[in-house]
């Protein structure tokens, strides 16, 4: 089976990030990591793979910076990637972003489309569907659980109930939820290895996706406000008491 | 303009949220109508009615995941100028990029408000919610956006029957052939955490999954609903149902009380309109102190038991 994963390049979250004041997009810095989310679908893709003697190719579009995040997702095993970093993508919307992966995702024919259920900086949502309707191809979204049963593929589907049991013939689209599996460290050989890796690198001209980034997108920012902000608490330092400003604030809130 | 609706069948009734943006569509203006997923009801068809839509336009699935088939079928009814609504729940989501992607229109995500000028601007909060960007179509429509629950109050109006139009299935062939084989409920003990007016939520601070039993005798003693952070739920101490976040249920309970869980971004979006924030966490500079109208630093195991006591003996 040939499986492609969406993986996207994101600025360390562990650095707050900033909105140029102007275009109001993301300033991304150069050197960018891996969505932490995006190891669960690798980790999907891996395995699925393992088990029928298939490939992984990463899908990536990233408008600035290196190919850091992309080399720690090769490290965890995938076969190559290709990634669009094309500066004109810049400020694309969600339906462009699905675009141009849906194009490069046509050119490498592949059986299924593993992609996270949100992104942690852009957090749409909405990306896996949209490639699916690309695509042509039904969707198995929020995916706690992913099986392979000869041609087809069977999730357990979050609900806000509780689960859906779902299936689908293939190609197919699936997008997986933290928890659905527990993602593999990259060993020292797979570090090594992910730097010989083949790296395409198509510009969405190339693509055949004309009509991209901000402009493209149908789409525009009239403001940044600060939302209202709540009025600072108390803080009490617990030295064997502190449970009692909690029992006497429950009694004002009248919940005893 | 006209304004439409989704609407999912939650349990037999029409989700909490489809009711919450009828009540917007209404202040907004314009005929309203609903697009109703599921078997639907003549109680279904009231409460549609009721808060505000004048039509109801009805597709039951059967056994079909209704993603690809609702999609389809709303972009033969919407217009042009038309508002699209959908909410921050998974089949909505599914539709709304489906919907995106069929029509080559932009959607929005994460509206907590949605403003009608002239131009169409969605709001929506970044950075923890300390920031909100508005942001407009710019194209003529249709205008798709999905919103957060609770970001608007649901209210009946005056509102009668609608006009319920049935929505054949459409043939997608393979795009629309997934099914769903199976549904299974994971009931939760006491009131719906989405409805609950006191909420008790713990995180990974309590050490282990024994230890959201505290959580529990808490909640019990309360009357509240448990929630949970993600990195529990994750780690599978309690069911994906009581996470409280952005992926999980947005609360705004009277009473919210934290023990043990760090505030991140991603929670705090999802309780932080909490009438009441009380949090319990041993670390001074823990983020969710940010937020909490009481911030006790100290140990959950410290602290609980001797709440819990002192609840007891009252
Ligand atoms: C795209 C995306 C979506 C997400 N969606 C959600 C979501 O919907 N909901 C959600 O909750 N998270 C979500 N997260 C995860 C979120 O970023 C955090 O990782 C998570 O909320 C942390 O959970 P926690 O507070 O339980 O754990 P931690 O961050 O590990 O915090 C544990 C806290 O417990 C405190 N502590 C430790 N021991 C004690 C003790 N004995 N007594 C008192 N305090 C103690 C520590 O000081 C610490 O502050 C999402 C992340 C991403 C990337
Ligand atoms: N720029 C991108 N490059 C590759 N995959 C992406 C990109 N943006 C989104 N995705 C995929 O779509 C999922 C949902 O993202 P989003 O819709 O942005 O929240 C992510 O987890 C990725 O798998």
């Amino acid at each position: 089976m040939k499986i492609a994963v969406c993986v996207k390049q994101i600025p360390d979250p562990a650095t707050p990030y900033r909105l140029d004041p102007e275009t109001h997009f993301v300033v991304r810095p150069d050197d960018q990591v891996l969505d932490d989310t995006d190891r669960y679908g690798i980790e999907v893709g891996l395995q699925l793979a393992e088990a029928t003697g298939g490939t992984v190719v990463l899908v990536s579009m990233s408008p600035a910076g290196n190919l850091q995040g992309i080399r720690q997702a090769l490290a965890m095993g995938a076969d190559k990637a290709v990634v669009i970093s094309d500066p004109t993508l810049r400020g694309s919307g969600a339906l462009v972003t699905a675009r141009v992966l849906a194009a490069a995702i046509k050119r490498e024919e592949v059986d299924l489309v593993v992609a996270g259920t949100e992104s942690t900086d852009g957090y749409a949502g909405v990306v896996p569907q949209q490639l699916a309707e690309l695509l042509g191809m039904p969707a198995l979204t929020f995916a706690r659980k992913v099986e392979h049963l000869d041609g087809r593929l069977r999730i357990e589907r979050q609900t806000a109930a509780g689960y859906d049991v779902v299936e689908a013939a293939l190609p197919a689209v699936v997008s997986v939820t933290a928890g659905a599996v527990e993602p593999r460290y990259p060993t020292f050989k797979g570090i090594m290895q992910a730097k010989q890796k083949t790296v395409d690198q198509p510009t969405a001209a190339e693509l055949g996706v004309d009509s991209v980034g901000a402009e493209g997108s149908g789409q525009k920012i009239n403001e940044v406000r600060p939302a209202p902000e709540r009025a600072a608490g108390r803080k009490v330092v617990d030295e064997g008491e502190a449970h009692l400003e909690i029992v006497k604030l429950l009694e004002q809130a009248k919940v005893v | 303009m006209k304004i439409w609706v989704f609407a999912e069948d939650a349990a037999g009734s029409p989700a909490s949220i489809a009711l919450e943006m009828l009540t917007k569509a209404r202040s907004l203006g314009g005929d309203v109508a609903a697009f109703f997923v599921g078997p639907g009801s003549d109680s279904i068809w009231s409460a549609l009615g009721s808060h505000g839509a004048t039509t109801v336009h009805h597709l039951d699935p059967g056994t079909a995941l209704p993603s690809a088939a609702a999609a389809a079928a709303l972009a033969d009814l919407i217009g042009a100028g038309d508002l699209v609504l959908f909410g921050l729940a998974p089949t909505d989501r599914d539709v709304a990029g489906r919907l995106s992607a069929r029509l080559g229109v932009p959607v929005l995500s994460n509206a907590v408000d949605i403003v009608v000028g002239d131009s169409v601007a969605a709001v929506n909060e970044i950075l923890g919610g300390t920031t909100l960007v508005e942001t407009a179509f710019t194209g003529s429509g249709p205008h798709l956006v999905v919103v957060r629950p609770k970001s608007f109050v649901a209210e009946s109006g005056e509102g009668g029957t609608p006009e319920v139009i049935p929505v054949p299935m459409p043939d997608l062939g393979h795009a629309g052939s997934a099914v769903i084989v199976e549904r299974h409920e994971e009931p939760a003990q006491g009131p719906k955490l989405s409805e609950a007016s006191v909420i008790v939520s713990g995180g990974r601070g309590l050490g282990s999954a024994e230890k959201f039993g505290m959580i529990e005798e808490l909640a019990g003693l309360l009357g509240a609903a448990t929630g949970a952070t993600r990195a529990i739920v994750d780690s599978g101490w309690v069911p994906y149902a009581m996470q409280v976040g952005q992926t999980g249920k947005i609360v705004k309970p009277n009473v919210y009380i934290a023990c043990g869980i760090s505030g991140a971004m991603q929670h705090l979006v999802g309780m932080k309109d909490s009438t009441t924030i009380i949090a319990i966490n041993k670390d001074e500079e823990a983020p969710i102190f940010g937020v909490a109208d009481l911030g006790i630093v100290g140990d959950v195991h410290k602290v609980l038991p001797k709440l819990i006591e002192a609840l007891k003996a009252k």
